[in-house]
């Protein structure tokens, strides 16, 4: 019970950046930031949405949601075009005012109900990073079919036998940082797309950051569509042996 | 160090042992000579074997599904009159 109530007490001194990347998120951008107002409601965080000039809509929904919760809760800092989530994270730390950075999508596959089980594990563990896993008992994936499943599976243990990254999740892009330790991480990373998602977890194990994990769910694409092809299993082999031969 | 050194390293070592098995003779040379083989073939099948054991015991969460859809009528009702445009597409 004690620690219970230091966890809540040093909650009080910290603040979280919630960087979410968007592009054509018209409709879950709304529903994202209501769930994380719902699980977060005795945190100190802001919400920055980096929009790469989404032609549907999605930065006047954003602007709508300022106008309810505070411009010093919600942020929207555009960009013109579609320019990558490398440099999207890097945009939003640029403008983050919080100590801890997470970085989540904004198409609910990434539930903000985990968002207070990630504060709390670092707070317990004084964790430099926490990151998600899908492949945990208490965690898990819905909406893949067994092809998917078998990918995944089989680019996992390819990457663990490869890499040995410490993580269970390499690919996951749902997580928490201490926002000096994403700053050093960030900088030297060079891939894109969930390469790079790769790239930081496996660069900041190489610098031997303190990394924790925590089971999360993740339901696969609500709306919009989903991308995993022949060239996306050619870009992660292309990624496996670049991390292999640079990290 | 890098990683791709400390993976090198081992295989160094290991092949540094097989040579040094194939000098020493104490195993029949003509197993020796297929050792390696014999490595490749059983960590293709360990990695076959976690492929296979992790694909059975993949988690899955049909219940969040539902769960989600909980909270998207909860948001769009929450949103509804408060002038933040939630329609459909």
């Amino acid at each position: 019970m004690a620690d219970q109530n230091e966890t809540k007490g040093e909650e009080g001194k910290h603040k979280y950046s919630i960087i979410v990347p968007t592009y054509n998120e018209r409709l879950n951008i709304a529903l994202i930031v209501y769930l994380i107002f719902k699980h977060l409601r005795d945190v100190d965080f802001e919400i920055i949405v980096v929009d790469d000039g989404s032609p549907d809509g999605t930065q006047e929904i954003v602007k709508q949601l300022q106008h309810l919760y505070g411009e010093d809760r919600i942020l929207l800092r555009a960009r013109a075009k579609k320019l990558g989530l490398g440099t999207a994270y890097i945009h939003g730390l640029k403008h983050a005012t919080g100590d801890f950075v997470v970085i989540m999508d904004a198409d609910l596959s990434h539930h903000p109900k985990y968002l207070p089980s990630f504060i709390k594990k670092q707070l317990e563990t004084n964790a430099s990073i926490v990151t998600g896993t899908r492949y945990v008992k208490g965690g898990g994936v819905h909406g893949w079919n067994l092809m998917r499943k078998l990918t995944s599976r089989g680019a996992n243990v390819l990457a663990q036998t490869l890499l040995w990254p410490g993580v269970s999740d390499l690919t996951g892009s749902f997580r928490l940082y201490k926002k000096s330790v994403l700053e050093d991480v960030i900088s030297s990373c060079v891939s894109k797309g969930y390469v790079f998602q790769m790239e930081m977890i496996v660069r900041a194990t190489r610098k031997g950051y303190h990394i924790e994990e925590v089971p999360i769910t993740f339901v696969d694409r609500v709306f919009g569509t989903s991308k995993l092809g022949g060239s996306e299993i050619v870009e992660y082999l292309k990624g496996l042996v670049y991390l292999l031969l640079t990290t | 160090m890098k990683h791709i050194v400390k993976i090198l390293s081992l295989l160094v070592a290991i092949s540094a042992f097989w040579i040094g098995l194939l000098q020493a003779a104490i195993v029949p040379r003509s197993y020796t000579w297929l050792l390696p083989i014999y490595f490749v073939v059983s960590l293709g099948c360990y990695g076959l074997l976690m492929v296979g054991i992790g694909l059975m015991q993949f988690p899955t969460c049909p219940q969040e599904a539902v769960l989600l859809q909980q909270d998207i009528a909860e948001a769009k009702d929450f949103f509804k009159h408060k002038g933040v445009d939630v329609g459909s597409d």
